[in-house]
C-alpha cells in the first residue's frame, strides 16, 4: 500500500501541493481527479523520485520509499516518451532489466505484453514508426514489463481509440486484481467513474475529497429519485418536503428536504394513476467532483 | 537515494550498454573511425608511393663526389665543409659528405646530419662512414611537428566526439524517457554510464588507432619513426583518456541545461573552447618550451601537451607523474560538480538553463 502523507511542494513563491494526504490501496484501482494546475502530476513525480517534496512523506508499506523500492514501480509519465530510434521489444526489454529484470526474463515478459497489448507484430519496428495509438501501447508496455508492485499512470488513456481504451483497460484490471495498486489520473471523469474502486480529488494542490467511490456518492450526494408518470409530472412541485430539481413532461427529478418524502410523492403519484419508474438517482462523479472542489 | 551498490553499477553498465549499441548502429561514428584509419594511412603510406623529392646531399671535395656517385641520390657539390654545414643546418640538404681527416674512415669520408642519422644516405654507401650530428636532440623537427599535429588532431576529434553525450542527453530529455529513467535509477548512474559507455567507445577506437597507425607505419617505411613513437603513444593513451572522461563529463551537462537538440548549440560554446582551446594551444606554441610547459600541467590541455614533451625528450618520467595526477584530480572534481549540476537540470523544461540555476536546482531530483 502506497501512503502519501502530507506532502507539500512549491515553486518558487508558488505553492503547488499543500498537505497532501491520500493512499493507494492493493488490488484496487484509484482515481486521480483534479483540473489542469491542480497538482495531479506533481504529486504522481514526487511519488515516483523525479521531483523531491518540501515537506511530507512517502512511505510504501509502512516503510519510506527508498531507490530499490522505486525501482519495482511503474510510471507512465503524461509527457510520453521513448527512444525514438530504438526497436519497440528491445528498449522495453531494456526498460524491463534497467528496472531489474534479469535478461531473460525482461524479454520473455515483453513478448508477452505485446501480445496483450497486440502490438506483437511490430516489435521489431523502430518506435518512431509506429501510429502515436501504437506508441501510446509501447509506454504502456513499458510501465508494465518489470511486474510492477504499484503502477501509477499519469493520463493513461488520453490518445487512445475507444478499442485501444479497453484493451489498455483489460491490462490494467488484470494487475489490479493480482493485488498491485494502481493510481491514474484523467481529466475524463466517465473513464474514471466506470473504471476506479477509489478516487482521490486534488483541487489547488489540497485533497478536497478521498476514499471508495460509492462511499463519497453517498457523502457529497443530496439523495434524489426520478419519477416517471403517464400525464404530466408538474404537480410534483407542490409536494411538500422535496425540491424539484428538473421536470420534462411525465419526468420528474427530485431531491428530499425531509427524510421519508419520497414516499409521500410516490403515494401521491399513484393516487393520481399509473407510475412507470420510480427509482433514486446515484450522483455521478462529476457531480461529487463538481461539489467537492 | 539509498540504492544499493550493486543496483547502482548494474544501473550503470546498462546506460553504458545502450549508449555503446546505440553508438556502433550509427553510420557517422563508422564514417568517423573509417576517416582516421585511412588519414593514417595515407598520411604514411602516400608521401613514399608519390616518392616526393629526391634525397639531396652535399658533398665537399672529389673524394665524396666519387663515393656518392652511383647513390642514385641527388648530390650537390660545394666548395667547403663551412658550406656544407650551412646547408645542413638549413635544412637545404639532408646530409653531407665530407672528407675524413683523421684517418677514422674506411672509405676516407664522414657524414654530417642534422638530427638522426640519415638512413637512405647511409644506406646508399658500401661502407658505413662515421657520422657527426650538427643538432643532437632526440627527435627531428619534421617528425617532432608531425606527431605534434597527430596527437592535437586524435584530441580534437574525440574531445568533439564528447558532442554525442550532449546530444544524447538532450534526446532523453526532449523525448521525457528521462522522467521514466531518473524514477528508475540514480541520476548519478545515469550520468556515470554514459561517460563509461562513450569513454569505452573512445578506447576501442584507439585500440584500433593504436593497431593500425604501426601497420600503416611500417607499410610506409617508417619503422625507424615507429619505435621513436611507441614510448610517446604509451604516455599519450592514459592522458587522452582521462582527459576524455573530464570533457566528456562536461559535455552531459552542456547537454543537460538544454531541452531541445536546436538549444544545443547555446550550451556547448564553453565546451568547445575546452577542446578547440588546447588543440590550437599546443599547435601554435610547440616551439616555446615555456609555454608548452605550463600547458602540459594545466588540465585540459596536459592530455597532449605533456605526451608531445615526452615525445619530444623535453619532459622526465615525475613530471609526466605529476601532471597525470592533476589530471585525474580535476576529473573527480568535475565529475561530483557535473553530477550536481546534471541532477539539478536533467528535469528542467523550457530554455536554456543558467548554471548557477542548474546547482540551486539540485534538491529538485532525489538522486
Amino acid at each position: 500500500m502506497l501512503t502519501v502523507t502530507s506532502i507539500g511542494r512549491s515553486f518558487g513563491d508558488h505553492q503547488v501541493l499543500d498537505g497532501v494526504s491520500f493512499e493507494v490501496r492493493a488490488g484496487r484501482m484509484t482515481g486521480f481527479l483534479g483540473a489542469n494546475g491542480s497538482g495531479k502530476t506533481t504529486t504522481m513525480r514526487i511519488v515516483l523520485g523525479v521531483l523531491a517534496a518540501h515537506s511530507g512523506t512517502v512511505t510504501w508499506d509502512g516503510a519510506p520509499v527508498t531507490g530499490a523500492v522505486r525501482q519495482r514501480f511503474g510510471y507512465m509519465p503524461e509527457e510520453r516518451g521513448l527512444y525514438p530510434k530504438m526497436g519497440v521489444a528491445e528498449q522495453i526489454a531494456w526498460l524491463g532489466r534497467l528496472h531489474g529484470l534479469d535478461k531473460a526474463t525482461a524479454q520473455r515478459n515483453t513478448a508477452r505484453l505485446l501480445e496483450e497489448l497486440e502490438l506483437d507484430h511490430r516489435a521489431e519496428d523502430r518506435l518512431e514508426e509506429l501510429s502515436l495509438g501504437n506508441q501510446q501501447r509501447a509506454q504502456i508496455a513499458a510501465a508494465l514489463v518489470h511486474d510492477p508492485v504499484l503502477l501509477i499512470l499519469d493520463e493513461p488513456f488520453s490518445g487512445l481509440d475507444p478499442i485501444a481504451v479497453e484493451t489498455v483497460l483489460g491490462v490494467l484490471r488484470e494487475r489490479a486484481s493480482a493485488g498491485v495498486p494502481v493510481l491514474f489520473s484523467s481529466h475524463q471523469l466517465s473513464v474514471v467513474e466506470r473504471l476506479c474502486d477509489d478516487v482521490v480529488i486534488i483541487s489547488g494542490g489540497k485533497i478536497a475529497a478521498s476514499g471508495a467511490r460509492d462511499e463519497l456518492r453517498t457523502r457529497y450526494g443530496t439523495p434524489r429519485f426520478e419519477l416517471v408518470v403517464a400525464s404530466d409530472a408538474g404537480w410534483v412541485r407542490d409536494v411538500p418536503g422535496v425540491r424539484v430539481v428538473d421536470v420534462d413532461g411525465p419526468r420528474a427529478v427530485f431531491e428530499l428536504l425531509e427524510p421519508d418524502a419520497d414516499q409521500v410523492v410516490l403515494g401521491t403519484a399513484l393516487g393520481r394513476g399509473p407510475v412507470r419508474g420510480f427509482s433514486p438517482v446515484v450522483p455521478t462523479l462529476d457531480e461529487i467532483f463538481m461539489e467537492a472542489i | 537515494m539509498t540504492t544499493g551498490k550493486q543496483s547502482f553499477t548494474t544501473a550503470t553498465r546498462l546506460i553504458a550498454e545502450r549508449e555503446i549499441k546505440t553508438f556502433l548502429r550509427s553510420k557517422g561514428f563508422w564514417i568517423g573511425l573509417a576517416v582516421i584509419v585511412l588519414g593514417l594511412f595515407a598520411m604514411s603510406v602516400l608521401p613514399t608511393v608519390l616518392g616526393g623529392d629526391q634525397t639531396k646531399v652535399a658533398a665537399v671535395g672529389s673524394k665524396a663526389v666519387e663515393v656518392m656517385a652511383g647513390s642514385g641520390l641527388e648530390v650537390r657539390q660545394v666548395d667547403d665543409v663551412e658550406a656544407a654545414r650551412a646547408l645542413v643546418r638549413d635544412e637545404e640538404v639532408e646530409a653531407a659528405v665530407v672528407p675524413d681527416d683523421g684517418g677514422t674512415s674506411a672509405t676516407g669520408v664522414r657524414v654530417i646530419a642534422l638530427n638522426d642519422p640519415p638512413v637512405d644516405v647511409l644506406a646508399s654507401l658500401r661502407t658505413t662512414p662515421p657520422v657527426d650530428l650538427l643538432d643532437a636532440s632526440e627527435v627531428g623537427q619534421g617528425v617532432r611537428q608531425l606527431v605534434i599535429m597527430v596527437f592535437a588532431l586524435v584530441f580534437l576529434m574525440f574531445g568533439m566526439g564528447g558532442t554525442a553525450i550532449a546530444q544524447s542527453t538532450v534526446t532523453e530529455k526532449q523525448t521525457r524517457i528521462v522522467e521514466i529513467l531518473v524514477s528508475t535509477v540514480p541520476v548519478r548512474a545515469l550520468l556515470a554510464g554514459k561517460i563509461a559507455g562513450h569513454t569505452l567507445l573512445t578506447l576501442g577506437q584507439v585500440a584500433v588507432i593504436a593497431i593500425v597507425a604501426p601497420l600503416a607505419l611500417s607499410l610506409g617505411g617508417h619503422s625507424q619513426l615507429l619505435a621513436l613513437i611507441a614510448p610517446a603513444l604509451g604516455w599519450f593513451v592514459p592522458f587522452l583518456l582521462l582527459g576524455f572522461v573530464l570533457l566528456a563529463s562536461m559535455w552531459a551537462v552542456a547537454g543537460s541545461l538544454v531541452s531541445r537538440q536546436e538549444d544545443l548549440g547555446s550550451s556547448m560554446g564553453l565546451v568547445v573552447m575546452l577542446v578547440i582551446g588546447p588543440y590550437f594551444g599546443v599547435m601554435f606554441f610547440a616551439d616555446n618550451a615555456t609555454v608548452m610547459t605550463v600547458l602540459s600541467f594545466v588540465p585540459f590541455s596536459s592530455a597532449i601537451a605533456m605526451p608531445v614533451r615526452l615525445f619530444a625528450g623535453q619532459a622526465q618520467a615525475w613530471e609526466a607523474l605529476v601532471a597525470m595526477g592533476l589530471l585525474a584530480a580535476t576529473v573527480v572534481v568535475i565529475v561530483l560538480l557535473a553530477s550536481k549540476v546534471y541532477s539539478g537540470s536533467l528535469m528542467h523544461t523550457g530554455g536554456k538553463l543558467a548554471l548557477a540555476k542548474a546547482w540551486a536546482g539540485r534538491d529538485n531530483t532525489q538522486a
